[in-house]
């Protein structure tokens, strides 16, 4: 099966010297949910950047469901939805202008145009507000109306760079759903987030890149099988002076009444309550530290820096 | 692209334009309207009133097709300018970019665009001149045609301008700087066989200067100017301005990284 998406060899120097991306190789097979992440500065804009024909690449291929970039950009730049990171929408257009005026630059005629516009404007939440500037809508609404307008001509291959940056979690959660549903309705997707709960809650497989290299290209799970140790918080009662000792575990007092735990892979969490209850200790709560995604891309991007 | 489908995309950079400087109407259309008219009244009736005739016509009349000329070139070029340079500003421009528009569309959507307030500006002028005088058309194939091919010539000075822009000063350079006094200095409000002989020589270096007397040969049969090399060299520009805005779209100068 073609690939949805195929990168070989991509290299990206821009014109101060700086290299941004040192010919970095991955695919994105299609219906995957993918998640490309990297710290800020790796390469991850660039990349989609490249993909998207917003940069130009020094060296190597790009190919969109079998597309190639510069041999067949017509056809590749068809398969291809982007919702960048920032606003790039006219501020002055009203919103249905806006999805319709993207659907023309397909070829898609005036009539059919404005009918996908109103399915996706109102599947995004924002049917109530087509006729208004844009401008005057508020982030989250910028954000589903960026969404709306890169879908409006149908695209295999959908493109999100931080779609949730600073949207609230009930919206968030909301998109998520919308983009799960899309998902599943086949529309392969390519997301970098910040939100690395995110990443994980959505996506099957992962790529991270940093300093402009593939440092990780596998699945999900197969990543966080990679995770050898997991954080916890115990908040716990009564509040203590020195961390109690547990055998087999590292245990340091963040604060008197919170314990921070750190549990390896191929050990249970029964000893440490049961050790706790014999000291006359009682975990009244408990949760992660961070997300285990979050864990792991810590470690991979430090010890990539070390 | 089908041809169907690059019809769809060029008249939607078209239609998309005309919204533009439709919308604010304000700034786009008006304040041509108004300097025009003021130029007729001052010019044209106080002053040209004692100035008596030019070229053997009345001096209203005489610069009326200068007038109307020089709105079509300032409304082209500042159109596309304006909007192009808005258009990378604001970063929509992506919107074009991500998509399959070939560039030639793109090109052409915008001097279409640009060339369409240019014209309507122009229409909208010489309507006001008839408040002042009466338009007589000598030859109405050359006055339609070099007055399409200069608006097309001057968005795509704008069009150039607006890639090279890195700032709104950089917009009104050019407008202000070099094509306002071409304009004036382009036989809009003279004949220059009122200058001397070496200031005549210096006046047909001004490219302006031949689609004025042309668009006046069009109403009033004079000119100052050889009408065939004056059409030949407009085209000239014409393609060689094309191309080169086409080679500033692909290389992606000041559009992409």
């Amino acid at each position: 099966m073609t690939s949805a998406l195929k990168i070989q060899d991509l290299r990206k120097v821009y014109g101060n010297g700086f290299e941004a991306l040192k010919g970095i190789s991955f695919e994105v097979q299609q219906g995957d949910f993918f998640a490309l992440l990297g710290p800020n500065g790796a390469g991850k804009s660039t990349t989609l950047g490249i993909v998207s024909s917003l940069v130009n690449k020094t060296s190597g291929q790009v190919s969109v469901f079998g597309h190639d970039l510069d041999a067949d950009s017509s056809a590749a730049k068809r398969e291809l939805g982007v919702v960048p990171q920032e606003f790039n929408f006219n501020m002055f257009e009203k919103v249905k202008d806006i999805v319709t005026t993207q659907a023309g630059y397909y070829g898609i005629a005036a009539k059919e145009a404005a009918e996908r516009a109103d399915h996706y404007l109102e599947k995004l939440g924002l049917w109530e507000k087509r006729n208004d500037i844009s401008r005057m809508l508020s982030g989250g609404m910028k954000r589903r109306l960026m969404i709306a307008r890169a879908l409006v001509h149908e695209p295999r291959l959908l493109i999100l760079d931080e779609p949730t940056a600073g949207v609230d979690i009930e919206l968030r959660r909301s998109m998520w759903e919308f983009l799960e549903e899309i998902n599943a309705e086949g529309t392969s997707i390519i997301l970098t987030t910040h939100y690395l709960e995110e990443a994980e809650q959505l996506c099957r497989n992962i790529a991270i890149i940093d300093h402009g290299e593939i440092i990780q290209n596998t699945s999900m799970s197969d990543l966080l099988a990679q995770l050898n140790t997991e954080s916890f918080i115990m908040d716990i009662a009564p509040c203590l002076q020195a961390p109690p000792h547990l055998d087999g575990y590292k245990v340091s007092l963040e604060t008197g009444q919170r314990l921070l735990v750190e549990v390896e892979k191929n050990k249970g969490m029964n000893p440490i309550f049961s050790q706790l209850a014999e000291q006359g200790v009682e975990v009244t709560s408990m949760r992660n530290k961070s997300n285990r995604l979050e864990e792991l891309f810590v470690s991979l991007v430090d010890k990539n820096l070390k | 692209m089908s041809n169907k489908e690059l019809w769809v995309a060029f008249m939607t950079i078209v239609s998309r334009e005309i919204r533009r400087f439709t919308r604010i109407w304000g700034q786009t259309l008006l304040p041509p309207a108004i300097t025009m008219t003021l130029y007729f009244i001052i010019f044209g009736n106080l002053i040209g009133s004692r100035i008596g005739e030019m070229g053997g016509f009345d001096y209203m009349e005489y610069i009326v097709p200068g007038l109307i000329m020089m709105s079509v070139i300032t409304n082209s070029y500042s159109n596309v300018v304006s909007s192009f340079y808005s258009t990378k500003f604001q970063r929509h421009i992506e919107e074009l970019l991500v998509s399959p528009v070939p560039n030639w569309v793109i090109l052409s959507g915008y001097v279409v665009g640009g060339s369409v307030r240019g014209l309507g500006v122009g229409f909208i002028v010489t309507c006001l001149s008839l408040f002042f005088t009466d338009l007589q058309i000598h030859n109405l194939w050359v006055m339609v045609s070099v007055v399409l091919l200069t608006a097309i010539l001057f968005s795509l000075g704008g069009f150039i301008n607006a890639v090279f822009a890195n700032s709104f000063d950089d917009v009104s350079i050019i407008p202000t700087f070099v094509l306002t006094p071409l304009t004036y200095l382009g036989g809009v409000f003279y004949s220059i066989s009122l200058l001397p002989e070496f200031w005549q020589g210096v006046s047909q270096l001004n490219p302006i200067l031949y689609m004025v007397n042309t668009f006046r040969y069009g109403i009033l049969g004079v000119s100052d100017i050889d009408i065939v090399f004056a059409f030949s060299m407009i085209v000239g520009f014409i393609l060689v301005l094309f191309a080169y805005s086409l080679h500033l779209l692909s290389s992606g100068r000041g559009i992409r990284h």
